[in-house]
C-alpha cells in the first residue's frame, strides 16, 4: 500500500473557461454538415437557455451549429443535440417536433446525446427550457431539410417540386401519378442543395406528430434494466472510490490516519481531497464580496478495486477535522435569524403607490408569517462521476444537468485547457437542479489523476443528503389592507432568505430577474399599493436550485396568503382570485421568464381546476379543499387538493386536480406525467421533508429519516390540459409548487386551523 | 478471499469477495448486471430488488454469503426480452420517467403476481410500499400492476394453459 497522497489545491478561484455564451451567441443559419453524402445532415444552433436566445437575436458572427439533423440512408434519423434526459422526456419531446416539420417517419427518429464542446456554451438543461428554447430552431431546421429532401425528389422523379409533398412517414409523393420515394434514397442528392431559408413552417391544424400520444423512447430499456445511468458506468481498469467529506459545512481536514483503511481487502489507496472553490458554475466571473460560492467539499478518499471495497474501506478511516466557524449553525438560529431580518426594513424590491400608508388607513388588515426549511433534492441515483485522467487529457462519464459547468471546473482543477476535455453525459436517474452543480466530477478526476487508472467515485445516500445545494430555508411576512368592501388595496410582502443564485452566478443578487422572489407577484393585479422588500440570510449551508426553485416559497406564502385574505373577509378562495386575476399584474412579470403574464391564461386554469374538482360541492366533515394557481415558465396550472384530516392530526390527501395551460402540447401523456410527478414532488415537500442543522451539519442520513411519498399515499390525480396552440411552456417544474398551498388551503377547509410552517406541523391539528 | 457460489439467472458463478459484500455489488461490480440499482444502501427504497428463491429481497443488505446456493433473478432474467406481463404493462402506461427504481418496482410486482394473480389495492400497497419513486410515477405502478394481473388470470376456455401464464411460470422458463 502507497503512503497517502496528497493532490496539489490548484484550484483556483476562477475559471479561464473558454466558449462562455457571448462567443456561442450566433444568430439563427442553417448550413449542411461535413459529412454529407452518404446521408443528409444539417447543423443549426439551438441556444443553451431562454436568454442565450435573446442575446442571439441581436448577435453577429460566425456561424457554430450546435445541433445536428442526420437524415440516413437506411431510413434512421438522428437528432444530435446537447440536452440530457432525467425523466422529463426531453429526448422523446425534441425527437417529436423534429418528426413534425420533416414529416418523418417517428419510429425511426432519436436523439443523440452530444458531447460535451465548450464551442457550444454551457449545454445546461434545467429552467423547463428544452423545448421551449428548441421549438422554433427545431421546427425550422426540420423544415428545411424537408425542403432539400422536396428538391431531390422532383429532381428524381423529374418532376416539378411544386407538385411533390411530404406526406409524413420519410416519404415524399408526386400527387399527380401517386409516385413515391422515400427519403432514404434522397438523402444523398439532397444533401447537394442549399440550405434554404425562410421556409414556411406548418399549420398546428396540419400536426401529425406533435400533439399526439408518443411513447418515451427509452421505456423499452428502461424496463428491461438496459437502460445505462451514469452509475453504470464502466471502463477497462477502472478502480472505484468512496470520500469521506467533513460534516461540518466549511471543515478542513486536519490530520487523519489512512492505516486501517490502507489494510483493508481491494483498497489500493488513501487520497486526501482539497477543500477548494470551484467556479461559479454558470460561468460568470466571480464578484467581490459575493458570499456563499461553489467548493468542492474535501475530504478523504478511499479507492479499491471495487465499490463495495470502497465504502467498507471508508469506514476504516479516522479523521481529525478542523470544523471552523460553520459548526456554530443551526436550524434554530437560522430561525431565529430570518424572524429577526423581518423585523428591520428589506432591500427593496418593487413598489407600487404608498403601500405603508394604505395599510395604515385599511378598514381591515391581514397579517402572518410562512416559513420553509432548508430540502435536498435526493435523486434516486446518488451523485457518481467516472474520470480517466491520462496523458494531458481529461475524459468524464457523468449524469450532469450543466456539462459546461462541469469543464470549466475541470480545467481550473486539473489545469487543462478546453479542448483537453471530454464529457459524456449519461442518462440521468434524476436531476431536479442537483445535477448542475458538478463537484462529483472534479472529485472523479483529481482522483483518476492520483490513481493514476480511471476511477469511478460512489456517493451513498449519507453522502447525498448531507452534502448537497439545499433550497434555502425561508421566512415570509405578509401583510394586506382592506377597504371597507373588503377589497384589499395594499399587499406588502418580505421575504428572507439566503441567496440562490450566488452558488450559480456569484453572490446575492437581489435585482428583480434574481432568481430569489420569482413566484412572489401575482396575485396584484387590481391592488393599487404593493410593496415586496427581501433579506439576505448569511449561512454556510449550500444553497441550490430545486425543481421550480424559488416558485416553491414564495408561491406557498403569496398563495395561503390569498385564502387567509378570503377567509378574513368572508369570501370564497376561488371567487376571490378571479377578481385579483384581472387587468395587468403590475407589480412584479412573477414570471421565471420576466415575460409578462397572460391572465386570462391564468384565470381560465384556476376555473377549469375548480369546475372538474367540483368546487363548492359540500364534503363530509374532517375533509377540505383547497386552490392555488400559477404561472411559471411560460406554463399556467392550477390545483384543487381534497383532504382528509383525522382526530390525530394526520393529513391524508385524498385527491389533487390539476389544470395546465402550457401552450402548445407535443405529447399529452409527457404532460400528464410531468404533472402527476411535480404533484408527488411538491407533497413531499409539504407533507415530510426538512433538513434540519445542528452544530454545523445535516443530522438526516437516509429515506428514513427524510421521508419520501410512497405508493400507499398516493392521492388521486386528475390532469386536464388546456387545448392551445400558444409557444410551448414549460412542464418539468410547473407542475410543483402549487401542492403545497393548495393543501394548507385544504386543511383550513377541513379544520379551520392554518398551517403556515412546512412541512406540516400536523400534530396542531390534533383534537384535543 | 474464498469463492462463493451463486446462481444468478440459471447460470452458476463462483465470485471471490468478501462473504460480507452485499448482493448488489456482486451483481453490479462482479457479474455486471446494472439493471439492478443502488438507491440507499439500506433497504429504504427498493431499487436493489431482486428475487432470492422467487421473493423480492434488498439487494443492498442481503450478504452474499447468506445467498450461497439459492436462486437468484435479477431483471435481466426476468423475461426473455423483455415480455413479462408486467414489463408489457408497464410500457402500456408509460410508467417510467427517469426509470432509475422502476426496475427494484417490477422486481416486486413480478413476486407479488407470482404469489397473488389478483392483487386489490390493499395487496400492491403491502408489496410495494417500500419503494421510493422520486419522479412520483405510483398511480401508474399501480394502474400497471392492475393490468397485468388481468392478463393473468386464468381465462375460463382455456383451462389447461391457464397456468402457464402465471409470472411465476413464465419467470421459471426463462431461467
Amino acid at each position: 500500500m502507497s503512503a497517502p497522497t496528497r493532490i496539489p489545491a490548484s484550484l483556483t478561484r476562477t475559471g479561464s473557461r473558454q466558449g462562455n455564451s457571448t462567443q456561442t451567441s450566433r444568430r439563427e443559419f442553417l448550413k449542411t454538415g461535413a459529412a454529407a453524402g452518404a446521408s443528409l445532415v444539417v447543423g443549426f444552433y439551438l441556444p443553451a437557455s431562454l436568454k442565450a436566445r435573446l442575446a442571439s437575436d441581436q448577435a453577429e458572427g460566425d456561424f457554430a451549429p450546435n445541433a445536428f439533423i442526420e437524415v440516413h440512408s437506411n431510413g434512421d434519423i438522428f437528432l444530435t443535440v446537447a440536452r440530457t434526459e432525467m425523466g422529463q422526456g426531453v429526448r422523446t419531446s425534441m425527437a417529436m417536433i423534429l418528426a413534425e416539420e420533416l414529416d418523418a417517419d417517428w419510429s425511426r427518429v432519436r436523439v443523440k446525446q452530444a458531447d460535451f464542446d465548450a464551442k457550444y456554451g454551457d449545454m445546461t438543461t434545467g429552467g423547463s427550457a428544452s423545448v421551449r428554447s428548441s421549438w422554433d430552431p427545431l421546427r425550422k431546421a426540420g423544415a428545411s431539410a424537408r425542403d432539400m429532401l422536396l428538391s431531390a425528389a422532383a429532381q428524381t422523379m423529374s418532376v416539378p417540386k411544386e407538385e411533390c409533398s411530404a406526406m409524413g412517414g420519410s416519404v415524399i409523393e408526386h400527387k399527380k401519378t401517386g409516385r413515391k420515394v422515400g427519403y432514404g434514397q434522397l438523402v444523398e442528392k439532397a444533401s447537394g442543395f442549399p440550405v434554404p431559408k425562410d421556409v414556411p413552417l406548418k399549420d398546428p391544424k396540419d400536426y401529425r406528430i406533435v400533439g399526439t400520444k408518443k411513447d418515451r423512447v427509452d421505456g423499452q430499456y428502461i424496463v428491461i434494466g438496459e437502460a445505462h445511468y451514469g452509475i453504470d458506468t464502466k471502463i477497462q481498469g477502472m478502480l472505484y472510490a468512496a470520500i469521506m467529506r467533513p460534516a461540518v459545512f466549511g471543515a478542513r481536514v486536519k490530520t487523519f490516519d489512512a492505516a486501517k483503511a490502507e489494510a483493508a481487502p481491494g483498497v489500493r489507496k488513501v487520497v486526501e481531497v482539497p477543500r477548494a472553490e470551484l467556479p461559479p458554475l454558470f460561468g460568470e466571473e466571480r464578484k467581490e464580496n459575493s458570499g456563499h460560492q461553489h467548493y468542492l467539499w474535501g475530504g478523504v478518499a478511499v479507492v479499491a478495486d471495487s465499490t463495495w471495497q470502497a465504502i467498507a474501506g471508508r469506514r476504516a478511516l479516522t479523521v481529525e477535522w478542523d470544523n471552523g466557524p460553520g459548526a456554530e449553525e443551526s436550524t434554530e438560529k437560522h430561525r431565529a435569524e430570518l424572524a429577526e431580518l423581518l423585523k428591520t426594513p428589506g432591500k427593496e424590491i418593487r413598489k407600487i403607490g404608498d403601500p405603508e400608508s394604505a395599510l395604515a388607513n385599511a378598514a381591515k388588515r391581514v397579517e402572518a408569517e410562512y416559513e420553509t426549511p432548508f430540502l435536498a433534492h435526493m435523486a434516486m441515483e446518488p451523485p457518481n462521476c467516472t474520470a480517466l485522467v491520462r496523458d494531458g487529457k481529461c475524459e468524464i462519464w457523468a449524469p450532469v444537468q450543466n456539462p459546461g459547468g462541469m469543464a470549466a471546473a475541470l480545467q481550473s482543477a486539473l489545469g487543462l485547457p478546453a479542448t483537453a476535455i471530454t464529457i459524456h453525459v449519461t442518462l440521468l436517474g434524476g436531476g431536479f437542479g442537483r445535477r448542475l452543480n458538478i463537484e462529483y466530477g472534479v472529485e472523479a478526476a483529481l482522483l483518476s489523476r492520483a490513481a493514476s487508472a480511471p476511477v469511478k467515485v460512489i456517493w451513498t445516500r449519507d453522502d447525498d443528503i448531507r452534502h448537497d445545494y439545499y433550497r434555502p430555508m425561508t421566512r415570509h411576512r405578509l401583510r394586506a389592507g382592506l377597504d371597507a368592501q373588503n377589497q384589499p388595496t395594499a399587499w406588502l410582502h418580505h421575504i428572507a432568505a439566503p441567496s440562490t443564485d450566488g452558488t450559480y452566478l456569484g453572490g446575492d443578487i437581489p435585482d428583480i430577474g434574481g432568481t430569489e422572489i420569482v413566484g412572489a407577484g401575482l396575485p396584484n393585479g387590481p391592488i393599487p399599493n404593493y410593496f415586496l422588500e427581501q433579506s439576505f440570510l448569511h449561512t454556510v449551508v449550500p444553497r441550490g436550485y430545486w425543481r421550480a426553485v424559488d416558485v416553491n416559497w414564495n408561491h406557498f406564502a403569496v398563495e395561503s396568503f390569498v385564502d387567509e385574505i378570503a377567509a378574513a373577509s368572508g369570501r370564497d378562495p376561488v371567487e376571490l382570485r378571479r377578481q385579483l386575476m384581472v387587468g395587468k399584474p403590475a407589480a412584479l412579470p412573477a414570471d421565471s421568464d420576466e415575460k409578462p403574464v397572460d391572465i386570462a391564461r391564468l384565470r381560465r386554469v384556476l376555473e377549469l381546476a375548480a369546475e372538474k374538482a367540483g368546487w363548492g360541492k359540500p364534503l363530509p366533515a374532517g375533509r377540505g379543499r383547497g386552490i392555488a394557481a400559477l404561472s411559471s415558465w411560460g406554463s399556467y396550472v392550477a390545483n384543487v387538493a381534497e383532504v382528509t384530516v383525522g382526530k390525530d392530526g394526520a393529513v391524508r390527501v385524498d385527491r389533487v386536480v390539476v389544470a395546465i395551460d402550457c401552450g402548445q402540447v407535443i405529447n399529452p401523456d409527457m404532460v400528464v406525467a410531468q404533472m402527476e410527478g411535480g404533484v408527488v414532488f411538491g407533497l413531499t415537500s409539504a407533507l415530510y421533508d426538512e433538513i434540519t442543522i445542528e452544530n454545523g451539519a445535516v443530522r438526516q442520513t437516509n429515506f428514513d429519516n427524510y421521508p419520501m411519498l410512497r405508493l400507499p399515499d398516493m392521492p388521486k390525480v386528475e390532469v386536464h390540459i388546456v387545448p392551445s396552440h400558444e409557444t410551448p411552456g414549460g412542464i418539468g417544474e410547473p407542475g410543483v409548487p402549487c401542492a403545497a398551498p393548495a393543501v394548507a388551503n385544504a386543511i383550513f377547509a377541513a379544520t379551520g386551523k392554518r398551517l403556515r410552517r412546512l412541512p406540516f406541523q400536523t400534530q396542531e391539528l390534533a383534537q384535543s | 478471499m474464498d469463492a462463493i457460489a451463486i446462481t444468478v439467472n440459471g447460470t452458476q458463478h463462483s465470485v471471490e469477495v468478501s462473504p460480507d459484500t452485499p448482493l448488489l455489488w456482486v451483481l453490479r461490480d462482479t457479474l455486471g448486471l446494472t439493471g439492478t440499482k443502488f438507491g440507499c444502501g439500506q433497504a429504504l427504497c427498493g431499487a436493489c430488488t431482486v428475487h432470492v428463491d422467487g421473493d423480492a429481497t434488498r439487494s443492498c443488505t442481503t450478504r452474499i454469503a447468506a445467498v450461497a446456493g439459492h436462486k437468484i433473478t435479477t431483471i435481466e432474467g426476468l423475461s426473455s426480452g423483455g415480455n413479462h406481463p408486467l414489463q408489457v404493462a408497464w410500457l402500456e402506461n408509460q410508467v417510467p420517467q427517469c426509470g432509475y427504481c422502476q426496475v427494484g418496482m417490477i422486481m416486486t410486482s413480478a413476486a407479488l403476481l407470482a404469489k397473488n394473480s389478483a392483487p386489490t389495492d390493499a395487496d400492491i400497497d403491502d408489496a410495494l410500499g417500500g419503494h421510493i419513486c422520486r419522479c412520483g410515477t405510483y398511480q401508474r405502478v399501480r394502474q400497471a400492476i392492475h393490468q397485468a394481473a388481468l392478463g393473468h388470470s386464468p381465462k375460463p376456455l382455456s383451462k389447461s394453459g391457464a397456468h402457464g401464464l402465471s409470472a411465476k411460470a413464465s419467470r421459471e422458463e426463462t431461467i
